[in-house]
């Protein structure tokens, strides 16, 4: 499986304090990857870095073998990286579906008569077509992270990255958030996925990487990893032998 | 999903393009209907609504909040007194010559001052405005810093006749004005216009979504720029004068511009129209009153900020989002499907 993207020894320090420490990972073409750590622990910040709306200290990032460490953030998205926003940013005074056919026309860059299809195929798919026509600005939290995920997929991107798309939702919610997620990984896409909701991530990823203090503390399987000992005592801040 | 389609107008929409067609027709037939004064008022309204609406593309679309948009005003006198005067051009042909050299000239100026931010760009703008004022005053051939007056001679070759004259100084100002809207129009309507209103909505998003913040924001500049020395070329052809202070004013060509566009409502086409209206309306019944003219727009002006702070156009438009511009897209046909 060659690799898509891949981050090699990225560091990021805010003064003193190190956001990306030496952090080397890879994602394989169609695989799916889980990020999971404390709250704080620079899961966002990767993203931020891996996109580009943050510079990196230093390391590199390679899309589909190609040197994109320097690239400004739109670049990237152009070539195939695409991100839902942990803290949703919709385009408040446009309509769900205008949110949609930005994503469409610049970040896949169709011509708008196929962007309005594949906006329509992808609203449907998120449940958002209903709202097609309401104004961003007053949607719910949860209609704004679904719209996050409606966007990031117009975007056509070969890379989908995905920070925190499941809490809060219900059961149903989760289980047809976790058949849109299977469907795209489906049609080739590959998946990063930082989620708190595990159950949700397990459902779908094949792999697991643990940030804590902005290092790669474990990297493996899903389960091994879930029950090993280190992480037990670093994520779910419980002592495993108390 | 197949009975699902996606359409640009509304029938507001397109009422008001039939009405606005209308207007457009009428309005060029002024010089049979309107006399002088009235010929004069309604080519001032057409180029400040011109002024208005280029503002606003520029502060309520791109974000970028010049108080310095006097210096292409001014630099669209000059231009169009220099290319009739010295290089002997009919002035049909010299307004377009001047548009070019203000769009040429804004683009490295737009690499200047593009490093400021907010605050520090809106000061930036006004000391590029002031730079060129100075630097006018100091060209002799164009009557330094007391200037000086369009031979009667280039006058004269724009027509026979001073009703002649003014009909097509009249014409020019309408014909500016619907250009320079439905330029703007039509780049909002573009591919770029989708690019431009997901900037101004969130930049932070629209550039994770694949467009170019500084290509679109520096074209957006470069285009008002070209356009407003295109208005300017005008104003100080029905003006037969020109001089530094006329030309490079920050009240005349930037502070009444802001003012009718707060109004009106910024970030919208139709606000800037409007906003051109009400400000006239309030000119032409309040102007003899000397002072308390100038207290009234005040009021005017605070008095919107406070409880309408998306101006008149922003309590028209509403929720809903109604537009007379045909910019957003609507998926019809949900309700049939009973979604």
């Amino acid at each position: 499986m060659a690799a898509i993207l891949e981050l090699a020894g990225v560091l990021k320090a805010f003064g003193a304090i190190t956001v990306a420490d030496d952090q080397s990972w890879s994602l394989g073409t169609g695989e799916a990857l889980g990020v999971i750590g404390p709250n704080g622990a620079g899961k966002t910040t990767m993203f931020n870095l891996v996109t580009g709306t943050l510079p990196v200290d230093g390391g590199a990032i390679r899309l589909a073998g190609e040197d994109i460490t320097d690239w400004p953030a739109a670049r990237r998205c152009r070539a195939g990286l695409a991100r839902s926003f942990q803290v949703p940013q919709p385009f408040g005074a446009m309509t769900i579906f205008e949110n949609a056919f930005v994503a469409a026309t610049q970040g896949a860059g169709l011509a708008p008569a196929e962007a309005e299809d594949l906006c329509l195929d992808v609203l449907d798919r998120t449940g958002l077509l209903r709202k097609a026509n309401t104004m961003a600005g007053g949607l719910t939290l949860l209609e704004r992270k679904r719209l996050e995920l409606a966007r990031a997929m117009c975007a056509k991107p070969r890379v989908l990255l995905l920070d925190e798309i499941a809490g809060g939702l219900t059961d149903h919610e989760c289980k047809s958030l976790i058949e849109t997620i299977n469907g795209l990984r489906s049609t080739g896409i590959s998946i990063v996925w930082i989620e708190h909701v595990v159950h949700a991530l397990l459902a779908v990823v094949d792999r697991l990487i643990v940030i804590d203090f902005g290092r790669k503390i474990a990297e493996g399987e899903p389960r091994a990893i879930m029950d090993s000992r280190e992480v037990r005592k670093i994520y779910l801040g419980i002592e495993a032998d108390a | 999903m197949t009975n699902l389609t996606v359409s640009r107008s509304t029938p507001a929409s397109t009422i008001a393009m039939v009405a606005l067609g209308t207007a457009i027709i009428i309005l060029f037939a002024a010089p049979w209907w309107a006399g002088r004064s009235e010929l004069r008022l309604l080519g001032e309204i057409f180029l400040y609504m011109s002024l208005a609406t280029l503002w606003n593309f520029l502060a309520g679309y791109a974000g970028l909040v010049s108080v310095g948009q006097q210096a292409y005003v001014g630099l669209g006198g000059y231009m169009f007194f220099a290319a009739t005067i010295f290089w002997g051009l009919s002035p049909l042909v010299a307004l377009p010559i001047a548009a070019l050299i203000g769009a040429a000239i804004s683009a490295p100026v737009a690499a200047l001052i593009f490093r400021l931010r907010g605050a520090y760009f809106a000061i930036g703008t006004w000391v590029v405005a002031e730079v060129f004022r100075l630097t006018f005053a100091q060209i002799s051939a164009l009557g330094g810093g007391s200037g000086t007056s369009l031979p009667v001679s280039v006058a004269q070759s724009l027509a026979d006749g001073r009703d002649a004259r003014e009909a097509l100084t009249y014409w020019l100002a309408l014909g500016i004005a619907v250009v320079v809207i439905g330029a703007v129009f039509a780049f909002l309507r573009s591919r770029r216009g989708v690019a431009l209103m997901a900037i101004r909505d969130n930049e932070l998003a629209a550039k994770s979504l694949g467009i170019d913040i500084w290509w679109t924001k520096f074209t957006v500049y470069v285009v008002t720029a070209g356009l407003t020395t295109l208005v300017g070329g005008l104003i100080f052809l029905q003006k037969l004068r020109i001089s530094p202070d006329a030309a490079f004013s920050v009240n005349d060509s930037t502070a009444f511009v802001i003012f009718i566009v707060v109004i009106g409502g910024i970030g919208t086409l139709e606000g800037p129209i409007l906003g051109t209206l009400v400000y006239f309306a309030l000119r032409e019944t309040l102007a003899d009153y000397g002072t308390i003219y100038l207290i009234a727009l005040g009021v005017v002006a605070i008095a919107i900020m406070l409880f309408a702070p998306k101006g008149l156009w922003g309590l028209i438009r509403g929720h809903r989002g109604t537009e007379l511009f045909p910019l957003s897209r609507r998926v019809r046909g949900l309700t049939e499907k009973g979604q």
